[in-house]
């Protein structure tokens, strides 16, 4: 029997006293790739940390694989938005992306770990720099090194945070292409700005903007942009270049 | 010159410097990385709470410093999950009422608080047998600790939050981490004082920092350098009769100043 990978329903969340999330139901499948796309500020991050577990819901209910999140946790792999770290803190590339296979208390790495950490260095193109102290790469650098970290771990359930800030061209077409290989062992959520790119290669997308204002199939998606964004959206979808929206 | 290690006193003063640059090496070296100086400043002021109790109740002072640090360092770390009270207001507060709480037990306490003014500036040279026990246990226990801890206190100092997710209990990693600083603190006390350790927290593992892309050399780096500069202040304090604990403070500070010179 498969189980949903993410169920939420009727969530509110608050930060103070101001409401971030409203009312918000989503479901994803255990093969989905799905893009959430909304303003700044529209609760893109919130919501990830929701399904993370490291926020909790004011009301409603939260389920990654029909459990509490935090008891999903290791199925789990996280990018960031942002990672604070001293910088010249005394890490290299190598180290940090095993991090991301922590086993638990008492548990060292074994071989199998860091077989895993070198094939998704790899993946990512950053074998090379593994021994790099981690102040001393570029940001998109640093930013392919927190993706080998969240995939490194072989999640049921990948989460990424604006996984393409900094990345260039040609790295971003690869990382697709590595994204659409995950997707047929993994559900893939991730968020992004570039609302044309996403829409070619995922195939649901969340329209956030403190409500849920769209969730379901690219193609029927425009409407859903049209209002978190309040203007037209020019989306490229599955390749073929065409306008959805009509002109106004 | 080296006559002046035949002293008994002298030769326990070296091994007290040994002993304190090893809590100084490992456990400031987390300290510097997490950036939790001032916290740790607000630990080692707190514990002179529990040096003021030792008094008043009649007990080893250093040990009953430990209890003391401890709960305020679970203190600090723990409030912004209880309360709306931001770690900058705790430390704040935690830094001065545990000094208040020492000299108000010092008051109550009859009689002259003979050596008060070693736990405040530090008297490296009248350490005894059962100071240098004390710090010989606690920094066994601290070494164990960050042994057997070091994957999750590595995670936790770099990215609390997906140290999370990853499966790390991150508060109760960080409050364990607190607890060693508050043990450090202790290992201190005797030798340097509540008001200078900071200096011998930060300095050694920042001048290591430097030099150092990994976790464990920069323990090691941070270790020796400590011996050396503490045991350099302490020769001079000697040579130039002068209090020992602000002496070495002072060459930590001069050895930080010319090895920022040499690497900027
Ligand atoms: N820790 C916090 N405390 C208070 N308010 C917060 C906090 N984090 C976020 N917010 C508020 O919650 C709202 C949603 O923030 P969130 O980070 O989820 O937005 P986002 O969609 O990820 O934006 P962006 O595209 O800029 O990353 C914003 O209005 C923000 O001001
Ligand atoms: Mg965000």
């Amino acid at each position: 029997m498969s189980v949903e990978a993410v169920k939420i329903r009727n969530v509110d969340l608050k930060y103070d006293e101001q409401l971030v999330l409203d009312d918000i139901c989503l479901d994803i499948d255990e093969k989905d790739f799905m893009a959430v796309i909304g303003p700044n500020g529209g609760g893109k991050s919130t919501l990830l940390k929701l399904i993370l577990g490291i926020l909790k819901p004011d009301s409603g209910e939260v389920q990654v694989f029909g459990r509490d999140p935090v008891k999903s946790r290791h199925l789990m792999g996280y990018l960031p938005q942002h990672v604070n770290f001293d910088p010249d803190f005394p890490i290299n590339v190598f180290e940090t992306v095993l991090t991301g296979r922590y086993h638990g208390l008492f548990k060292g790495y074994n071989a199998e770990d860091r077989e895993a950490v070198l094939k998704v260095l790899d993946d990512m193109e950053m074998r090379d720099l593994k021994d790099r102290q981690i102040s001393k790469l570029s940001g998109g650098q640093m930013q392919r090194v927190f993706i080998a970290r969240a995939i490194v771990r072989d999640p049921k359930l990948l989460i990424m945070d604006e996984p393409m800030a900094s990345i260039d061209p040609e790295m971003q077409s690869s990382f697709y292409n590595l994204m659409a290989r995950l997707n047929e062992k993994m559900a893939i959520i991730l968020v992004s700005h570039d609302v044309g790119a996403v829409s070619t290669h995922v195939d649901k997308i969340a329209c956030l903007n403190r409500k849920l204002f769209y969730h379901g199939d690219v193609e029927n998606s425009a409407n859903g942009l049209e209002e978190i964004y309040h203007c037209p959206i020019e989306l490229i979808s599955h390749g073929i270049p065409h306008r959805i929206l009509k002109d106004h | 010159m080296l006559e002046i290690f035949q002293y008994p006193f002298m030769q326990k003063a070296l091994v007290a410097a040994v002993l304190i640059s090893v809590a100084c090496g490992v456990v400031g070296s987390y300290v510097v990385i997490k950036r939790i100086v001032s916290l740790s400043g607000a630990i080692s002021h707190a514990a002179f709470g529990g040096v003021g109790m030792g008094y008043f109740l009649g007990v080893n002072p250093v040990l009953a410093a430990i209890p003391f640090s401890i709960v305020s360092a679970m203190a600090i770390g723990g409030v912004r999950q209880v309360a709306k009270i931001s770690e900058d207001t705790a430390i704040g507060i935690l830094w001065s009422v545990g000094m208040a709480i020492g000299v108000i037990f010092i008051n109550l306490t009859p009689g002259y608080a003979p050596d008060l003014f070693s736990y405040l500036f530090g008297s490296i040279l009248t350490v005894s047998n059962s100071d240098l026990l004390i710090m010989l246990v606690l920094d066994m226990i601290i070494v164990a600790v960050v042994y057997i801890f070091r994957r999750e206190f590595l995670a936790v100092s770099f990215d609390e939050e997906f140290s999370s997710v990853t499966g790390v209990h991150a508060l109760a990693i960080y409050l364990l981490l607190l607890a060693l600083v508050a043990l450090s603190v202790v290992v201190l006390i005797k030798a340097v004082g509540v008001i200078l350790l900071i200096a011998l927290f930060t300095i050694p593992a920042a001048i290591a920092k430097q030099y150092s892309y990994n976790i464990r050399n920069l323990m090691i780096l941070a270790t020796v350098i400590g011996i050396i500069l503490t045991t350099t202040g302490l020769i001079l304090s000697y040579i130039f009769d002068l209090a020992s604990g602000a002496t070495i403070v002072m060459v930590l500070a001069a050895a930080f100043a010319i090895s920022y010179y040499l690497n900027g």
